[in-house]
């Protein structure tokens, strides 16, 4: 295995979740795609530091898992949001929540 | 290229991720994206179990298939209608964010195919010792002490932030 083998890897998933965020209509499935651009970021943090660095050194390997935390933090809130928004306006599609269009 | 076990392994396991990765963004029905997403998710600690990360692998099965996706399975529960299962997607968005995504996923092969200092970084399979320990080590008694303080504040930010945002508004 080579770091390239994980770099595109990692270059897939990536652009799948930019994929995701720019085409589908529904908030949850925009959330699924950025959960795949924050994995693919954490693979190229773990294999940067398996490949690039010392074997001892696994800093990559902290930074990666304080990804993952805020990963958490932030589907919480996404989700906080998407169920007020859908209180609000009986809808999740971000092109139906517009009041603040001129 | 030899084909090892271990690259065979190795293979499934970049299939499975990037298969299921494809479906969580084709599939039309939101449920069965989000089982996709769990395929891919198993997938990547997978990939991290290759990279000798076995705490990481572990902290991706426990947060993300464990407490993420069912965050977001609760999310579809509470919003989606039977109507609003299925997606639709129009047609000019498609292509538009076909188009830029293949651009994006040129580019990133390109800089990735190009760039010296990757090329022929191969694993030479030494084992490493478990990181937790070490991991560990670097949190509490080392370099990393105050990020982790910081993300400790987060989370507790976070928490209270999403019970507040999404609990039903007291008029009076």
């Amino acid at each position: 295995m080579t770091l390239q083998h994980y770099l595109v890897i990692s270059a897939i998933l990536f652009t799948l979740g930019i994929f995701a965020v720019l085409t589908r209509p529904n908030a949850i499935s925009i959330l699924m795609g950025i959960e795949l651009i924050l994995n693919s970021c954490n693979l190229n943090f773990a294999a940067f530091s398996r490949f690039m660095t010392p074997p001892e050194d696994i800093s990559g390997q902290i930074i990666a898992i304080f990804g993952i935390v805020l990963a958490a933090a932030e589907a919480a809130v996404f989700l906080a949001i998407i169920l007020a928004i859908y209180r609000e306006f009986g809808s999740i599609r971000p092109d139906e929540v517009d009041t603040l269009k001129g | 290229m030899d084909f090892t076990l271990t690259n065979f392994i190795f293979y499934g396991f970049a299939l499975m991720t990037v298969g299921s990765a494809l479906l969580v963004v084709t599939v039309r029905n939101i449920v069965h994206a989000a089982f996709s997403l769990m395929v891919t998710l198993f997938g990547v600690a997978g990939l991290y179990v290759f990279l000798q990360a076995d705490f990481l692998a572990a902290t991706q099965v426990i947060v993300y298939v464990g407490g993420i996706l069912v965050l977001i399975l609760f999310g579809v529960m509470m919003t989606s209608g039977r109507l609003e299962m299925r997606i639709h997607i129009e047609r000019g968005q498609l292509l538009l964010g076909g188009v830029v995504a293949l651009a994006l996923l040129t580019l990133l092969l390109t800089v990735i195919a190009n760039t010296p200092a990757w090329k022929n970084l191969t694993d030479d399979g030494t084992e490493l010792p478990p990181t937790t320990e070490k991991i560990g080590e670097l949190i509490l008694n080392g370099p990393f002490l105050l990020p982790f303080e910081v993300v400790s504040v987060l989370l507790l930010v976070a928490l209270i932030g999403a019970a507040l945002i999404s609990r039903k508004e007291v008029r009076d």
